[in-house]
């Protein structure tokens, strides 16, 4: 089963969310020559928690400067997939796993990656709003930096760009010294968001990011989300089918049936939401199961 | 009568049918009833052979309960059996209480005539033990005791917090050997952690000194602020060291600029709970400090004196004023842990906001 190529097939589609699909066509070889490292592509992928086999065989390309959305049932890897793909799987002790995630060409789990280094290119936003609470507005924007020590001098202008990106300056902007915990969740979960773009990610990982917010807040989160794509490749998690449908231009489909995780189906979403090709996924997102 | 005309709410006038508060008139037959029992109680203890304020708490106990069963009959019996359990439970809370509440009046009202201003900014330099208590004080004492502490918690806040971190942060391959030693030397009598200072570094050294009590108050002090440091970090949310890492950062960096920040108060609490629990020790500096009659700064020029040694000085003096200074001693020690405790519960309860 080589689900890859199904993401190139639909060309007409892909087209109309100004995408060139040559470049990412199965060879999978094309996407290590882009003027910046967007490419995220996973090869023979496997998961285990101990003996248990979680994730089995998963091809994957993300299409660049674009939202692809992880959609299926609970407990079919989706999560644990996503956790694959900036080595945060690696530190639950009894993990393992095998294959290639290849980023921009080589392999992060190659031996000689260093992981932290890697993670600097790679966002991630967690499905419960965490900023760190000992630090004020201004200080979890710059906590990246301070993290990973990058010498940088225009901290304000920073926390500006962030903050706006995020969707979250204009209400905050008057408050940067309040502590981060004193925003409502929404803001919170943008200002998660900010923290994340200040060390400039060139990929963005989102674990369900709005499973925990009001309407209102996750309309403003999808709006930052669309304006993300335009500059980054985003990969986000999510059990709400018209969120899917709204805020990602790819769709890749698990599903689990009491075994390992499967990739079903790939495709630009508007085929996966009308025209699917697996029947499972068609009675997926028509809700009939999950 | 709801005129559709204007949008006005209606609002129904009520007032409360289900008071929260017993009633003024209730509130005032139950105080004179357990009044009424108290009378009685004392008068059984005076005509019968029940004696002391023990056998008074005894006899109205009894009389308590009886009046619960009395009140309780025709209720059902859930809400009786609810009634007498909360009775007996209640007067556990009152015997668990006792105790404290004995040490606290008896150290109050012995150790209070032996109070004067004075008394905590003189030493014991010209005046003996047995002069009038108008004379001297416990401040060289007090002087004593900070320094020793001071440079315990020194030496073991860093060590603790370290060791903290190693347990819940590190989790290298020692965790189970480290988190064993912490709680064998938590179960270190007092008394073997001066001889241990007293056969190292009062041997190499030849004097008592300041510094050799702060080694063996150390010794006391570093199995509480571990224990602590280590409670205190493992309620750090998983969430937040997995973020600082999905940022790029390295286990160092995540643990000394999110994970240590979160908890700043939780430490502090594990310094203060360590102070108050090396405070009071007096068999480690028997070995290690001895005492003194003068004021002395100096940690490492000889013997120098403590809150709990000045207190035993005293008592073995055994006259009439030395046994009145050092329960004034004992209460200015008691007061300055509580003081302690106070601190360490208002800033722990800032974590919990």
């Amino acid at each position: 089963m080589n689900v890859v190529s199904q993401v190139g097939t639909e060309s007409k589609t892909s087209k109309e969310n100004g995408i060139i699909m040559n470049e990412m066509s199965t060879s999978g070889a094309s996407t290590a020559v882009v003027e910046r490292p967007l490419g995220l592509e996973t090869r023979g992928l496997h998961a285990w928690f101990g003996a248990h086999h979680v994730l089995s065989d998963i091809n994957l390309q993300f299409p660049e400067r674009s939202v692809t959305g992880l959609i299926g049932p609970s407990g079919c890897g989706k999560s644990t997939f996503l956790r694959m793909l900036n080595r945060m799987h690696e530190f639950i002790p009894s993990a393992a796993m095998a294959g290639e995630v290849l980023m921009n060409g080589s392999d992060i789990y190659a031996p000689e990656v260093d992981a932290a280094a890697m993670r600097l290119k790679v966002g991630m936003v967690f499905q419960k709003p965490n900023p760190f609470p000992a630090m004020t507005i201004k200080e979890n924007v710059l906590a990246g930096i301070k993290l990973a020590n990058l010498k940088v001098s225009n901290h304000d202008d920073i926390v500006e760009k962030c903050l706006s990106r995020a969707g979250l300056w204009k209400e905050v902007k008057d408050r940067l010294d309040a502590s981060g915990g004193s925003l409502s969740g929404g803001q919170q979960q943008r200002l998660c968001i900010a923290r994340s773009l200040a060390v400039e990610p060139t990929i963005l990982l989102m674990d369900e990011p709005c499973s925990a917010l009001d309407p209102g807040s996750t309309l403003r989160i999808e709006e930052t989300i669309r304006e993300l794509a335009e500059k980054i490749t985003v990969v986000i998690v999510t059990h709400n089918m018209q969120q899917a449908s709204r805020v990602s231009n790819y769709c890749a489909f698990f599903l689990s049936d009491g075994g390992p995780g499967v990739l079903v189906e790939a495709d630009a979403t508007r085929k996966m939401f009308t025209n699917p090709t697996d029947t499972r996924t068609a009675d997926y997102v028509q809700g009939k199961f999950g | 009568m709801s005129s559709t005309s204007d949008l006005t709410i209606q609002v129904v006038e009520a007032t409360p049918t289900q008071p929260w508060h017993k009633p003024r008139a209730e509130q005032r037959r139950d105080a004179l009833v357990y009044l009424a029992l108290a009378v009685v109680a004392y008068a059984i203890v005076m005509v019968t052979g029940i004696a002391g304020p023990d056998g008074f708490a005894l006899v109205f106990f009894v009389e308590v309960l009886l009046l619960t069963i009395l009140r309780s009959r025709g209720i059902g019996k859930a809400k009786s059996t609810n009634a007498i359990i909360s009775t007996v439970i209640g007067a556990g809370a009152v015997v668990a209480f006792a105790p404290w509440m004995s040490i606290f009046v008896s150290l109050v009202t012995k150790g209070f005539h032996g109070l004067y201003v004075g008394y905590l900014f003189h030493d014991m330099r010209v005046t003996t033990p047995d002069d009038e208590l108008n004379m001297g004080g416990v401040g060289h004492a007090i002087i004593g005791s900070m320094l020793m502490v001071l440079i315990a918690t020194a030496i073991t806040l860093p060590l603790g917090i370290l060791s903290g971190v190693y347990l819940t942060e590190v989790r290298g391959r020692l965790t189970k050997v480290v988190r064993f030693v912490i709680q064998s030397m938590s179960g270190v009598p007092s008394i073997v952690a001066g001889l241990f200072i007293y056969t190292t570094v009062i041997a190499l050294t030849g004097s008592f000194s300041g510094f050799a009590g702060a080694l063996a108050l150390s010794v006391l002090m570093l199995p509480t602020v571990a224990r602590t440091s280590e409670e205190v970090l493992k309620l750090v949310p998983e969430d937040l060291r997995a973020v600082s890492y999905a940022l790029g950062a390295r286990q160092w960096r995540s643990s000394l600029m999110v994970v240590l920040p979160t908890v700043r108060s939780g430490l502090t609490t594990a310094a203060i709970l360590g102070v108050a629990r090396v405070v009071g020790e007096t068999a480690p500096l028997l070995l290690t400090a001895l005492s003194n009659n003068a004021f002395k700064f100096n940690p490492f020029n000889g013997p120098i004196a403590s809150m709990p040694m000045y207190i035993f000085g005293l008592l073995q003096i055994g006259t009439e004023y030395s046994i009145a200074r050092a329960w004034s001693g004992s209460l200015v020690l008691m007061l300055i842990v509580l003081a302690l405790f106070i601190t360490a519960r208002r800033l722990g309860g800032k974590d919990k906001r």
